[in-house]
């Protein structure tokens, strides 16, 4: 308890301790501290540009949606139309091509019975002639009376 | 008091209060005192050993421990040994930041020490007040030397040397940075000329002397009497021990209860000192007070 040389020892001790903590230890912590503080404050700002830009490409992903629906609705509506005037051309188309059908074989049947007609009227004149012949073979001058059986025939 | 049953109370009382000191002696020459007269007797220039060992231990723990953080430490995710370094480093540096406004490099670091240093020192008193003088003791005698001579404190800030080593420094830091800040002659005009003006100089030196110098008395004295108190009331519970399984539950008990009040003590005393330094320097660095 008396107080000696290890007084001035202690403040030397003391003294170098504290010149020590000065200089190899406070300052790397201190900073590192403040660096962090830092990144923190740098990160908060970071966070909350990070939601403006979040909010703002919420508006304009919905402002994009709305208008791709849009053009989706009308793009489905000139769909429907063409696809009506498809069906209505097709059916104008079939409808024309119907018609040349019945006139086309109108026109064929037309044709085969007057081309039968012909000749049914040539072999019944032949048939008369050739009956006539039989039964008048020898009064009937063919030459004679040639005009009188054709007219005969063509009004069959 | 398991030591030696050839001691009585005050022997041993005595014996855990005196250093173990490193001097020469008039007549023995240079040695370590065999009892607390011959230490007296050895005058100023003696060394009290077990102080400036455990007191260099326990500063070099604390500089090591956070030399090893400090080294490693990073900005980013802390880990547990920097957590803690930081934590305490956060306290201390608020605590300058709330009373010392003027702006000086040296102020942040000297607390941290301080707060450190001291809080360790203190801590030495809840190591049982026999353990480690017993087992230096019986070291000793294993070299020939008689246990009943071998002292050893082992919690420096129950000797006045250390806390007063400690208040000094500080004192010449603020006499430092008082003329630094003011000049002499401003620190002059500080010690004479107020609170009473010129005219009442004597009386100002006076009150103003007495106010100067009850700063580092009052700082080791503070420190070194409640250390001292508290190391004596562990020695007097220890003096239970031995006297029969009653007293020994009850010094149990006692000795339990009063390291875990004094674990407030020492964080307290510890947390004073600091708080006082930075208040002191902060008063140094003001031109009016």
């Amino acid at each position: 308890m008396n107080i000696n040389l290890t007084l001035f020892a202690q403040m030397i001790t003391f003294a170098v301790f504290v010149g020590f903590c000065m200089k190899y230890i406070w300052p790397p912590i201190v900073k590192a501290l403040a660096e962090r503080k830092a990144k923190i404050a740098e990160g908060l700002a970071a966070a909350e540009r990070g939601h403006q830009e979040k909010a703002l490409g919420e508006q304009r992903a919905l402002e994009l949606m709305k208008e791709a629906k849009t053009n989706a609705a009308e793009i489905v509506n000139q769909a429907q139309k063409r696809a009506l005037d498809i069906v209505e051309e097709a059916k104008t188309d079939a409808r024309t091509e119907g018609e040349r059908l019945v006139a086309a074989a109108q026109a064929e049947i037309e044709r085969e019975t007057n081309r039968a007609r012909e000749e049914l009227r040539e072999k019944v004149a032949t048939l008369a002639i050739a009956a006539a012949e039989k039964i008048l073979q020898k009064e009937i001058d063919v030459a004679a009376h040639r005009s009188l059986v054709d007219d005969f025939a063509k009004q069959l | 008091m398991a030591s030696s049953e050839t001691l009585t109370s005050q022997e041993y009382i005595q014996h855990h209060l005196t250093n173990l000191t490193l001097g020469w002696h008039p007549e023995h020459g240079l040695g370590f005192a065999h009892n607390s007269a011959e230490a007296a007797e050895m005058g100023f220039w003696a060394i009290n050993v077990d102080t400036m060992f455990f007191s260099i231990l326990l500063g070099s723990l604390f500089l090591w421990f956070f030399k090893g953080v400090a080294e490693r430490i990073t900005a980013g995710v802390p880990n547990g040994a920097q957590n803690f370094v930081e934590w305490i480093v956060d306290f201390v540096e608020e605590n300058v930041r709330g009373s010392f406004s003027h702006k000086n490099d040296m102020v942040a670091p000297l607390a941290l020490t301080i707060f450190a240093w001291v809080f360790l020192m203190n801590l030495m008193d809840l190591v049982p007040v026999d353990l480690i003088p017993h087992l230096f003791a019986q070291l000793l005698a294993i070299f020939g030397a008689d246990p009943h001579h071998v002292y050893l404190k082992v919690v420096p800030t129950t000797d006045p040397n250390a806390t007063f080593g400690m208040a000094l420094t500080v004192f010449l830091l603020v006499l430092y940075y008082s003329i630094k800040m003011k000049g002499v002659g401003g620190f002059l005009g500080e010690l004479t000329l107020q609170p009473f003006g010129k005219w009442g100089l004597p009386a100002n030196l006076i009150l103003e002397g007495i106010s100067l110098l009850s700063k580092p008395v009052s700082l080791a004295l503070r420190l070194f009497g409640n250390m001292y108190a508290g190391e004596m009331i562990f020695i007097l519970i220890a003096l239970l021990y031995g006297g029969g399984m009653l007293l020994d539950g009850t010094a149990g008990v006692l000795q339990f209860v009063w390291a875990v009040f004094h674990i407030l003590i020492i964080t307290l005393q510890a947390f004073i000192f600091m708080v006082l330094t930075i208040v002191y320097l902060d008063m140094a660095h003001q031109e009016h007070h």
